[in-house]
């Protein structure tokens, strides 16, 4: 195996939890909430996939445990935010302290157990083609299902009715309120499709990254996965080059490092956050006419009727 | 409407002292601060284990509390103060960076005990205690270079800080003496605790031609991708042999279960006093998980190398210490470096061929 396709390779699989977290907060932002939980909903979709995992014995169950733990973690997002109105941010900032809480309490008996991760697929005939074999069909289920779910993401929003409600809901709640369009339910809709993911995203990391629950294991990863979505001017498709260049930066600094290439490692660890920084500049410099967040992002909408 | 906290507060307490008044007054409180989530499985663990270990001792005479997951700097200090103010008479605070913090409180609360694990301040309330962790490493070091067949070392740092540095430096010293050419790779992951990273950082190493892992950072996620790899590692902190059964060498384990013992007997006795204890292998601080996956004559070296260790007949950092330029490092300990030129390492030896970061 060659160092190129190694490395490509633990791209891949770092960038894949990113990538899962952030379409489903990308569809939640699209309809206008801001949900800043994803962290505790990982989290809390870590612990349940783990746990689902290890008591059944199989990966789809424990993945299954984590969408489910993650949506119920949106639902006391959208109760809070949609029934009650109350500020999405503070309630999205109690969700992650929630969250961390809840699944050191969930995954206590887990911790110390071991599962058999995801198995990394073997098509006869794919998977041996030469250089690109291994990357493109030899990686587990995970990663390419984060691809899948960005397209049909994209399509769902940009080539279905649905799609577009959606998005009119987000930017503009009173006029598609107005129009008679569901606004609430809309995005109930899109926060448990944000949980859904997030769930996953967390489940990941359990079942497929480092095969073991350990409490606060997401590390900070869904905020990153918050910084993704603006980096990616809340367009799918360039979540998908977001994610995977946090991942290669990641990635790329730890070899860069066992290289013994001359640049403190503080400065390097830091390069991903940086890199964002740059892209978020060029991106509001290169566009005139304002922001390109959903108009009303974070803005409560209580219907008059 | 702050005063009126501050009086609901103080009611409260009032109230919870009339309730438990009888007990609270014959029991010592004891407070710990951890870094990380007691099932880290790893640093925070093994504090953890000592607490229990160490209320097992005492039973109904002591009442401890713990906080989880605070965050080191500033914002620790609220912490600790939290539990001096609780009533807390003995607080033990678990990593480096709460040293200051510490320091802190401790000079408003002079009726309350702190005890600071791996730093080096001290004031007449405030101990400080830590282990010989690189005692450790040097036979890891042995280990390493018999075992390896790459001759090339793979090393998961966190932090570039002075014990940390003695660490890797005591790995290469014990690694030289099998092996004078041995390399060692070093991946400073900037963090203790981020299993999917420290996977990344074993992987890379690995990628790299590095065939055994050696990690100072606390989840056994680098012991999991050795394992995997069919590759050797060593554990951290805790025994990790679970999650590598066929890839782990051996780990250092931190027993703090006997200082904490100790301190809290003295507390009870009233003979408490200031102190800084740095207990390694002989004092059974640091404790050498079984010596698994080995050949017997590995196995055998290290064994003696521990013995030595421990008798005082073998000192990792004995004299001549040659730096990275060339030059001796200067022996102020006679024939081995002094305690203070361990704890303030801040330079790698001969045969690295890497840069400490920010230096």
């Amino acid at each position: 195996m060659g160092l190129i396709e190694a490395i490509i390779l633990a791209v891949l699989a770092a960038s894949t939890p990113l990538l899962l977290a952030a379409t489903g907060e990308l569809v939640t932002e699209r309809s206008g909430v801001l949900n800043l939980g994803v962290e505790g909903m990982m989290i809390v979709g870590a612990a349940c996939g783990f746990g689902g995992a290890w008591l059944s014995g199989s990966i789809i169950v424990g993945a299954l445990c984590g969408i489910v733990a993650g949506v119920l973690m949106s639902l006391i997002f959208a109760l809070m935010t949609l029934g009650l109105a109350v500020n999405q941010v503070a309630a999205g900032l109690a969700l992650t302290i929630l969250g961390v809480g809840l699944s050191g309490l969930i995954g206590a008996r887990f911790v110390g157990e071991r599962i058999t991760p995801a198995p990394k697929l073997r098509i006869p005939g794919l998977t041996d083609i030469p250089l690109i074999g291994r990357i493109f069909f030899g990686e587990d289920a995970f990663v390419y299902l984060s691809l899948a779910l960005v397209g049909g993401v994209w399509f769902f929003l940009y080539k279905t009715r649905p799609g577009l409600i959606l998005r009119a809901a987000g930017d503009n709640h009173a006029s598609a309120h107005a129009l008679g369009y569901p606004v609430l339910k809309i995005r109930m809709l899109s926060v448990m499709f944000g949980g859904a993911c997030a769930g996953l995203a967390g489940a990941y990391l359990p079942l497929a990254y480092t095969p073991f629950f350990i409490p606060g294991m997401t590390a900070g990863r869904g905020w990153i996965a918050l910084a993704l979505v603006v980096f990616a001017s809340w367009l799918p498709g360039r979540l998908i080059i977001g994610a995977y260049l946090f991942g290669a930066v990641t990635i790329l600094q730890l070899h860069a490092q066992g290289w013994g290439i001359g640049i403190p490692s503080q400065f390097m660890s830091a390069l991903p956050y940086l890199a964002t920084v740059i892209v978020l500049v060029l991106i509001s410099r290169a566009r005139t006419g304002g922001s390109t967040a959903p108009a009303a992002l974070g803005t409560v909408f209580v219907p008059d009727r | 409407m702050k005063k009126i906290l501050i009086a609901a507060t103080a009611a409260m307490l009032v109230t919870g002292a009339g309730l438990f008044g009888a007990s609270a007054a014959d029991k010592l409180k004891v407070g710990f601060i951890y870094i990380g989530p007691v099932g880290d499985l790893g640093w925070t663990y093994q504090h953890d284990l000592a607490r229990q270990a160490m209320v097992k001792e005492f039973g109904d005479k002591v009442e401890t509390t713990f906080l989880e997951n605070v965050s080191e700097g500033p914002d620790s200090e609220r912490s600790i103060e939290q539990l001096a103010r609780a009533g807390n008479k003995l607080i033990f605070t678990t990593s480096f960076g709460y040293m200051e913090p510490t320091l802190k409180v401790a000079k408003k609360y002079p009726n309350v005990h702190f005890e600071h694990a791996t730093g080096y301040k001290r004031d007449k309330n405030m101990s400080t205690y830590s282990g010989r962790f690189y005692e450790g490493r040097y036979i890891q070091g042995i280990i390493a270079a018999k075992m390896s067949k790459s001759g090339v070392l793979g090393y998961i740092a966190s932090f570039p800080i002075p014990e940390v540095i003695s660490g890797i430096n005591a790995t290469i010293l014990g690694a030289q003496t099998i092996n004078p050419n041995i390399k060692i790779k070093i991946i400073w992951a900037n963090t203790w605790f981020d299993p999917g990273k420290e996977a990344d950082a074993a992987k890379a190493l690995l990628d790299q031609g590095a065939d055994i892992i050696m990690q100072h950072t606390d989840s056994p996620a680098a012991m999991q991708v050795a394992a995997e790899r069919g590759k050797l590692a060593f554990g951290q902190d805790s025994e990790m042999i679970k999650f590598g059964p066929r890839a782990q060498l051996t780990s250092i384990m931190n027993n703090w279960g006997p200082y904490y013992v100790e301190r809290v007997k003295a507390e009870l006795d009233g003979t408490w006093k200031s102190e800084d204890f740095w207990g390694g292998l002989k004092s059974k601080l640091v404790v050498m998980a079984p010596y698994t996956n080995m050949p017997d004559d590995v196995k055998k070296l290290a064994m003696e190398t521990e013995a030595a260790i421990t008798e005082g007949k073998l000192q990792p950092f004995k004299c001549p210490i040659v730096g990275q330029d060339g030059k001796e490092v200067e022996c102020k300990g006679g024939t081995h470096l002094d305690d203070g030129q361990v704890l303030g390492m801040n330079f790698y030896v001969k045969g690295i061929d890497d840069k400490i970061p920010g230096k």
